[in-house]
């Protein structure tokens, strides 16, 4: 880091001047950064290249069908919509919440610490466990069936604990003083928290929600668990709605044995990681033009 | 609110806290209990639904069997396929990426320029983030064609393809995590080294990486548990055939690519083929936990050394 920099031309202590066995190894450890990289240019272009001319406006808007050219992700993208929309309205304030409680009230606490500790753990569970969670909690003992809404509860828990650390990330940029400059105003817990460090923490709650609402998008193992039909010709109408979404209709066409449906799920594959792109190009511009607001 | 005594800024609002604000605590406090219930939940499940299946099934066929063929009318329900699988393709997935992962954090932290740095971190972290599903798409249709070429006898699903998929996928797990370790070594501990006339390459390797490898064992473990974990590169390309076998050119299956099929399958619910489904995600959660607790016991031991 910049510090480590700082120290070592202060004291003026250098290592020894290196031979070229250490160059040698310094270009050992570039090929390793920049394989993985070439490999990601390769996938993006094989999928890009494999979907050539399968991504058209009747692609976007059209049901699938038993031909691989008349097909499209219609049901799939209007499921993602509904499912991530209603996960974000289920995830976000209850993680921001918990986030809050963590970093401003309850601090060293032992409920904390169980919390941190289960916030942790939640955070390693394979996705497909949630998946399994979800079929007998919210599908079969509360009742929801293979539905939107029983997807999109099982999605919010899933993404719970990313959004919770990027949320207790962000409130701890919030410098101390100014929770202090509050108080000393006569403010109380809540009034500092809901009007100084919530609004200068939003940024950084932000690009950690959209970064966590990505995960969601892309994901289809839970989904399957739970439920959703890979092969679906109406779209969902309510929340009781069975569904689909997009990974999970480009799952279904991999899965074919014809090779002209691998040429959808390259175009589907297209789609979803643009969709990406663009949610992830918005978090940074969000955060870097809000940032620029801040004046301290 | 009153000023403090002891003249200490303290946090906690005064004694006449007013019902809003005990409200507010008090919700605040219920959503961060709601990761205590998730966890309660997902054992709740899977021990009673495990439960449910061991007394149909006893714990000896369980563990003792070598075949996993609850769909056929001859039923055995012996785990060890599945997990032999899950370990094959994660066992692949980790010998490509410790070594890419590990390179890349020692270049990001020790050698790399800071513009650099500032350019290759996140663009590795990209790796993380697409969908596994294309991961899966890149495994079958691109990879395994070509590896196909090179060596034969390769089958259309195998676990190779995808194992090396996977380990793409985790690398800047491995590579982000493995550099916080190394730059928390203290740059006092380097300087020492180089005061002794060691060159910056053996300082990093007989200084820099020893005192920073419980952090970086930490990042690997963590790494291995999110391997076993994956679902849908492995559903994709490595096959749905549980078997017994440390060769990764024929088809597998998984623990997490097993529960896949029997979800999309017409099994009917409620029977003891159905339920197995909980079963290996009870294995399952309990491989990754014992991982994950593990990496945080190694990674806490070592903040606990060198945090400043």
């Amino acid at each position: 880091m910049t510090g480590d920099r700082k120290t070592r031309n202060k004291r003026g202590i250098k290592p020894a001047r290196g031979k070229t066995t250490e160059k040698a190894f310094i270009g050992l450890c570039l090929a390793a950064v920049v394989l993985p990289l070439v490999l990601l240019v390769i996938l993006i272009a094989d999928v890009v290249i494999d979907s050539a001319g399968r991504l058209s406006l009747d692609f976007l808007l059209s049901y699938p069908s038993r031909k691989a050219e008349e097909a499209g992700i219609l049901p799939g993208l209007v499921g993602s919509v509904y499912l991530i929309v209603l996960t974000a309205i289920m995830a976000l304030p209850v993680g921001v919440g918990a986030a809050v409680y963590l970093e401003e009230y309850g601090r060293k606490g032992w409920l904390a610490n169980l919390i941190e500790l289960n916030i942790s753990n939640l955070a390693g569970v394979p996705s497909i466990i949630y998946g399994l969670l979800g079929l007998e909690v919210f599908v079969r003992t509360i009742g929801f069936g293979r539905s939107i809404l029983a997807g999109a509860c099982t999605m919010a828990l899933l993404i719970l604990p990313i959004v919770i650390m990027a949320s207790r990330e962000a409130l701890r940029t919030v410098p101390n003083s100014l929770r202090e400059g509050a108080y000393a105003l006569g403010a109380t817990h809540w009034q500092v928290t809901r009007q100084v460090v919530l609004p200068m923490a939003f940024p950084g709650i932000l690009t950690g929600s959209i970064l966590a609402i990505s995960r969601a998008i892309g994901e289809a193992a839970p989904l399957i668990v739970v439920g959703a039909l890979a092969y679906i010709a109406f779209l969902p109408d309510s929340i009781d709605s069975p569904f689909t979404v997009l990974p999970i209709q480009i799952f279904n066409w991999v899965s074919r044995p014809q090779e002209e449906f691998l040429k959808n799920a390259a175009a589907g594959s297209v789609v979803l990681l643009l969709t990406l792109l663009i949610l992830n190009s918005v978090a940074i511009y969000l955060r870097s033009r809000l940032q620029k607001r801040r004046t301290w | 609110m009153q000023t403090n005594p002891t003249g200490k800024c303290s946090k906690k609002p005064g004694k006449a806290t007013p019902i809003r604000e005990r409200v507010i605590e008090f919700s605040l406090l219920g959503s961060g209990f709601l990761s205590v219930f998730t966890t309660a939940a997902i054992l709740a499940v899977l021990i009673y639904e495990t439960a449910g299946f061991f007394s149909e099934v006893s714990l000896a066929d369980f563990f003792a069997d070598t075949q996993w063929t609850p769909l056929f009318t001859d039923k055995h329900f012996g785990i060890w396929p599945l997990v032999m699988g899950t370990l094959l393709t994660s066992a692949i997935a980790i010998a490509v990426a410790l070594p890419l992962g590990l390179l890349a954090a020692i270049y990001l932290s020790e050698f790399a320029p800071e513009r650099l740095r500032k350019v290759i971190k996140p663009a590795l972290e990209v790796l993380a983030g697409v969908p596994t599903i294309i991961y899966g798409y890149f495994a079958l249709v691109f990879l395994t064609p070509l590896l196909q070429k090179i060596i034969p006898g390769l089958a259309g699903f195998n676990a190779l393809s995808p194992g090396i998929v996977m380990g793409i996928m985790i690398i800047p797990m491995i590579s982000s995590l493995s550099e916080d370790a190394l730059q928390a070594v203290p740059t006092s501990v380097k300087e020492g080294a180089w005061a002794l006339g060691a060159s910056r390459l053996s300082t990093v390797f007989r200084v820099t990486v020893p005192t920073a490898l419980s952090g970086i064992a930490a990042s690997v473990i963590l790494a291995i548990s999110r391997a076993i974990g994956e679902t849908m590169i492995v559903a994709i390309a490595a096959g749905q055939q549980p078997r017994f076998t440390a060769d990764f050119r024929v088809p597998i299956e998984t623990m997490t690519a097993y529960i896949v099929q029997i979800s999309l399958g017409d099994t009917p619910t409620g029977t003891i083929e159905y339920n197995t489904i909980f079963v290996v995600g009870a294995s399952l959660f309990t491989m990754t936990f014992v991982m994950n607790m593990l990496s945080q016991r190694l990674a806490r031991k070592f903040r606990g050394k060198y945090e400043v």
